[in-house]
């Protein structure tokens, strides 16, 4: 069966699964989009006040917020597996079973639940895609869409890439280490701001360790069509998201490495 | 109230309190966490406030004060209902609540207290003393969490804080109670979590959101979770007004657990319990 196949059938399953109790989803669905959408009203009452964020306006920020929230409502939808890996895999020493499968392990994780939850939050950042749209005086052709598309692309696999670096981490330390919520959750709230308003540390931490302004400032200033204050060269505006998949592919040798390492908790 | 009368509650206070120290690693992340998050905020509220345009009641250095006490004392926010509760309530061992010979609703209080106060005590110290004594040494001042300006706005903001905890039990008491008629609490978990954060001021500080919404802001009662005393503590409510927030949490805290005893009784009455 072709890779592709699989994971269908691994994902329809999972739907099915949830579907089982369908109040529990809406429920779920419904508190996602609430304690998401509750940030956005901040940034609107923040702009009501003060009118705007240094040079940038509210239609434009919530592009940035909408696209970043997009990516990783999708990211986190699919990376349930990695996830939980520290106390559901390694600990309990179920990953044994995973390794007698002939099939590789990231797909058989990526297959283990399909979160369909995380839409609450992937209509919210729809729903602000929609607000800036609205907002912003812009015409929306094919560059921009392209665009967009591709900065949200890069999006879903550097978070995935930062989700599979976590998960990598437990085959030495068995447990989770939830501080790598700092970079998924903080790496959000940090993308929803234009990255010119952080410290000059904070911009190069995010182009060159871990590159969320790659897949969401600089493709975004290239929609709008502005310079980059920053001063990113007009190219590197449309390839940056890029950088997105190299980074998921730097963690998936990661965790190959980190693989050969597992010694089974046993039991 | 007699001392013996208090004693079991004081008992089940302590015994919570120091199991909930035990989780060091957790809070550990949970510092970091916070730390993080309360810089980002920090960085944007600074470019607003640097657009120059518009004009707020608050002052940039009050506003990132506000911050801090907001992320170091985030563990007393009555964001969910109790895991072991929800437990309790799945396997059925909430029927051996019955068989104890205290008031249930003080029983679950005094857990609730304790609860939230051992996960603050072990996360605020370390976030407070980093972010004021340690950002003054590193330069970071224009950052940092400022003293209070005098000490009757010290013993004021303590006195609120005390007042914190006692809302944020009555609320989570609550939570707790409508466990028992809808099991799971998720439902309960995803609409208070949402109004909690915006109405207590932890997504921005309730005196930056528009002037028209600012008196029901005030006296709605998740204000006195993190608004009312963060305000006291730089003196933006000072006297009469710190007076009269202090009031408004004690008013709260008083009519919902008058709330929360009522229900309790109602519901203990009529409990059905999960067998298996």
């Amino acid at each position: 069966m072709g890779t592709l196949r699989l994971y269908g059938r691994y994902a329809a399953a999972s739907i099915k699964g949830q579907m089982q109790y369908p109040a529990s989803f809406v429920l779920l669905s419904i508190g996602q989009f609430l304690t998401t959408i509750v940030e956005f009203i901040g940034i609107w009452a923040l702009f009501g006040r003060f009118q705007s964020l240094g040079d940038w306006s509210l239609g434009q920020v919530a592009l940035f917020y909408g696209t970043v929230n997009i990516s990783f409502a999708l990211a986190d939808m699919i990376s349930r597996g990695f996830d939980v890996f520290g106390p559901q895999f390694v600990k309990s020493g179920d990953f044994d079973r995973l390794l007698l499968r002939p099939r590789a392990t990231a797909l058989q994780l990526l297959g283990y639940e399909l979160r369909l939850t995380r839409l609450g939050r992937f209509l919210q950042g729809t729903l602000v895609v929609g607000i800036a749209m609205g907002l912003l005086d812009q015409s929306w052709g094919l560059r921009e869409i392209a665009l967009l598309l591709f900065a949200i692309a890069g999006g879903v696999a550097l978070f995935l890439g930062l989700v599979v670096l976590q998960a990598t981490l437990a085959f030495w330390t068995v447990e989770s280490l939830e501080v790598a919520n700092t970079l998924t959750y903080g790496g959000v709230t940090a993308a929803q701001y234009p990255m010119e308003i952080y410290s000059e540390w904070l911009q190069e931490f995010f182009t060159f360790v871990v590159p969320l302004s790659c897949v969401a400032y600089f493709p975004i200033v290239g929609i709008l069509g502005i310079n980059d204050p920053l001063g990113a060269p007009a190219w590197f505006l449309y390839v940056s998201p890029l950088f997105g998949f190299v980074f998921l592919g730097i963690s998936l040798m990661t965790w190959r490495l980190g693989e050969r390492h597992y010694t089974s908790t046993g039991s | 109230m007699s001392v013996t009368l208090v004693r079991p509650y004081l008992a089940i206070f302590a015994a919570r309190f120091l199991m909930m120290l035990q989780y060091r690693a957790a809070a550990l992340a949970g510092i970091a966490t916070q730390f993080w998050f309360g810089a980002i905020m920090i960085m944007a509220l600074s470019a607003f406030y640097a657009s120059g345009r518009g004009s707020a009641s608050i002052t940039l250095a009050e506003a990132i004060t506000y911050t801090w006490l907001g992320q170091a004392f985030l563990g007393l926010l009555p964001w969910n209902v109790d895991p072991e509760i929800a437990v309790m309530m799945r396997t059925g061992n909430v029927a051996y609540e019955r068989l104890r010979p205290v008031d249930t609703y003080f029983y679950w209080f005094a857990r609730a207290m304790a609860w939230r106060a051992a996960a603050t005590l072990v996360r605020s110290m370390p976030l407070l003393i980093m972010t004021s004594a340690v950002f003054e040494l590193a330069g970071l001042g224009d950052w940092s969490l400022r003293p209070p300006p005098s000490f009757e706005a010290l013993a004021l903001f303590v006195l609120s804080m005390v007042a914190v905890v006692l809302l944020s039990s009555a609320i989570t008491t609550l939570l707790n109670i409508s466990v028992v008629w809808t099991i799971s609490g998720q439902g309960i978990n995803v609409i208070t979590n949402s109004l909690v954060i915006i109405l207590s001021g932890m997504v921005i500080p309730l005196p930056l959101f528009p002037d028209w919404a600012q008196r029901a802001l005030f006296v709605q009662p998740f204000a006195g979770l993190v608004d009312i005393p963060n305000r006291i503590y730089f003196a933006n409510l000072s006297g009469g007004e710190a007076l009269a927030g202090i009031a408004l949490q004690i008013a709260w805290t008083l009519a919902l657990m008058a709330l929360g005893h009522l229900l309790m009784t109602h519901t203990m009455r009529r409990i059905q319990v999960q067998g298996g």
